[in-house]
């Protein structure tokens, strides 16, 4: 039973983690996305429909990712480079892309979909417990494992990442020291979108192999708040994707055992276990001006 | 941003209406989308048959996945000025704010659906006995059954969820008298991840047979995964497990529709509460499927007696969670009192969250 449920929590958290990644590495650049609900849910419909259509739940993948990055090239043109209000912008692009992904939607609702099956890895799969549960899973959560070492190796060590983190807190000094602060903005929104777009895919390929609207139920929002939740660290975000997991599967298995708690204390749990964190973290005044870009949320004009 | 789309969907009827003053218009209000596949499609499908049946003389609008709270107000307050004739609110958590905008527009007909306040004389009720349903899944679920445990993948605590509960459970225990029922709020009527997880967490527990009283057919498509069997939510999922749904309970809202606009236009609308199930036809058995023969022939069995009016599942000796006595040997429950449910039966473990 301990394996099934923890296979249950793995199902939960990789879209979480997924989008969050991808809203990190945007963040870190300096720019605030709220459209990772919108793109998410582009994604999920674009993964249905391709897969639906051509039978390979890659083809899938590949759309979701390649209407993620669509979404967020339009969000890239129009707060970085026109320099609209990214809160405004983003909260329009999840409205977009919950209208959109509607429309698409709208012809492959009640049909059942393609699943995303298994990849066992050989020899590791063998080994008790751990084997079944890591090693023998979709695809996405080898890529949302294999996303978060990556991520965490290029924001801190690799020198891309460091410029990334430079545009992000200093852009004015990135500028002077002949970075293109807003080339690179833009490709860490591309990149934000391509996860969270994949993030989708996951939905409706291994989450529930289905199309309904508005799928995503409020997931790309959790993604936004674990990226602060972590304070913008990738390993945080893994740890914080899990936690989140766990408690939505916990609140099941809890209510089913019987013990007598309000299931809507329970429902609230992981949105209490959030306030909790943020708290704890805002308490550390220091801690949090470390970690979050200086510049989160500010748009660069260079001739200003 | 559903409220947006409320806003802008009702605009766009306001402008709408001018131009068509002598046709009826009836109004649907939905709380999920009308592709759930579940709930809100088959009352979707009902608005499809008044516009067929009573072609020109109608005009049809509906808004859909409107929220449970203060956005429903809103909702049906702007449809009541946009010129409708009739609006159907289709949920039961818009029962206040029905009532409160139908005080405020006594010409206008409201039409709630599962609630029981009718506090002006605009204001009709109905409702379809699905627990003549879950009472004939209740029996089927335990023949087929293993493990002798189902897992009941529940919304909220209203009295149509609780009132299901029980009538499922007497079912069940009609056939096995040790059957189990494990029960999972899911605090949601449409919400397939959660549903999913819901689904999975109860099969983890040993249960091998599920049923939902949410409307997504996220569960269905679980319970296909692992092998188990499951139950059709208001509409027939069979697509979605054609090895697992051993049946479903169908909602047809269609013909009541039909008879209510029908009435606007005739001028002979009066208030009612109208709660109807198997013998009307408004409450119907998907196929049953996925089970043996002699199960099958059981269950229908089962229907024609609840049909015919010779089987009342909620017949005493009913007593209640802490065992005091609800119904009489041979007693027969009100509607009033099933309306209004908000207790557990005998049998039930876990408490009923309030």
């Amino acid at each position: 039973m301990i394996e099934a449920i923890l296979l249950s929590v793995i199902t939960a958290a990789t879209p979480l983690l997924i989008a969050a990644m991808g809203e990190l590495v945007a963040e870190r650049s300096g720019v605030l996305n709220l459209g990772v609900e919108g793109m998410m849910v582009v994604g999920a419909v674009a993964a249905f429909a391709v897969a639906k259509e051509t039978g390979s739940p890659y083809a899938g993948i590949l759309a979701a990712a390649l209407i993620g990055a669509l979404m967020a090239a339009l969000f890239a043109i129009l707060t970085v480079w026109f320099v609209t209000n990214q809160v405004a912008t983003g909260l329009a692009l999840t409205l977009f892309g919950l209208g959109v992904a509607g429309m698409i939607g709208e012809a492959y609702v009640g049909f059942p979909g393609v699943s995303l099956g298994a990849v066992a890895i050989p020899v590791l799969s063998d080994l008790p417990i751990v084997g079944r549960v890591l090693f023998d899973q979709d695809p996405l959560f080898y890529f949302s494992i294999l996303l978060t070492a990556g991520v965490a190796w290029f924001l801190f060590y690799s020198r891309a990442g460091l410029r990334l983190r430079a545009v992000g807190d200093r852009p004015e000094a990135a500028h002077a020291l002949g970075l293109h602060v807003n080339r690179v903005r833009t490709l860490a929104v591309l990149f934000g979108g391509v996860c969270a777009g994949i993030a989708g895919a996951q939905l409706t390929l291994v989450y529930t192999p289905q199309w309904v609207e508005n799928i995503t139920a409020g997931r790309g929002w959790i993604a936004l708040a674990l990226v602060v939740f972590a304070s913008w660290r990738p390993f945080r975000v893994l740890a914080g994707a899990y936690l989140f997991g766990a408690v939505t599967i916990a609140q099941f298995h809890v209510q089913a055992i019987g013990v007598n708690v309000p299931s809507q204390l329970l429902s609230a749990l992981p949105y209490l276990a959030t306030i909790l964190v943020l708290v704890l973290i805002a308490s550390n005044r220091r801690f949090t001006r470390v970690n979050t870009p200086a510049a989160l949320g500010q748009p660069f004009v260079p001739d200003r | 941003m559903k409220r947006l789309a409320t806003s802008l969907a009702v605009l766009l009827l306001a402008a709408g209406t001018a131009a068509a003053q002598d046709k009826t218009k009836a109004c649907f209000i939905y709380v999920g989308p009308i592709g759930d596949f579940g709930w809100s499609y088959q009352h979707e499908q009902g608005r499809l048959q008044v516009e067929e049946e009573l072609g020109d003389q109608v005009e049809t609008a509906y808004l859909e996945s409107v929220p449970e709270g203060a956005d429903a107000e809103r909702a049906i307050e702007r449809f009541a000025r946009s010129g409708c004739d009739i609006i159907f609110t289709t949920s039961f958590g818009y029962m206040d704010a029905t009532n409160k905008v139908a005080g405020r527009f006594p010409d206008v007909k409201f039409e709630h659906a599962t609630g029981y306040k009718r506090e002006h004389p605009n204001v009709s009720t109905y409702n379809s006995k699905f627990y003549q349903g879950r009472y004939v899944i209740g029996q089927i679920a335990a023949e087929v059954s293993e493990t002798g445990q189902a897992g009941y993948i529940a919304s909220f605590p209203i009295p149509e969820v609780v009132r299901g509960i029980n009538a499922f459970l007497l079912g069940a225990r009609s056939v096995d008298p040790e059957f189990e029922l494990k029960i999972v709020w899911v605090n949601s009527w449409f919400d397939p991840g959660r549903e999913a997880d819901a689904a999975k967490a109860l099969l983890d527990q040993g249960v091998d047979i599920l049923t939902q009283h949410t409307d997504s057919t996220a569960p269905m498509q679980v319970a296909a995964e692992r092998g188990a069997h499951a139950f059709g939510q208001a509409s027939d999922q069979i697509a979605f497990g054609p090895e697992t749904q051993l049946t479903a309970i169908v909602d047809d809202w269609g013909p009541y529709y039909v008879e209510r606009v029908k009435a606007v236009i005739d001028g002979t609308w009066e208030q009612s509460d109208t709660w109807h199930g198997f013998a009307e036809g408004n409450v119907a058995m998907a196929p049953f499927t996925n089970m043996p023969d002699e199960v099958a022939a059981k269950a229908q069995e089962t229907v024609d007696a609840i049909s015919s009016g010779a089987l009342e599942p909620f017949t005493g000796p009913i007593n209640k969670q802490d065992g005091t006595e609800w119904l009489a040997d041979g007693q027969k429950a009100e509607d009033g009192e099933l309306l209004g449910m908000n207790f557990y039966i005998e049998g039930i473990d876990g408490s009923l969250p309030q």
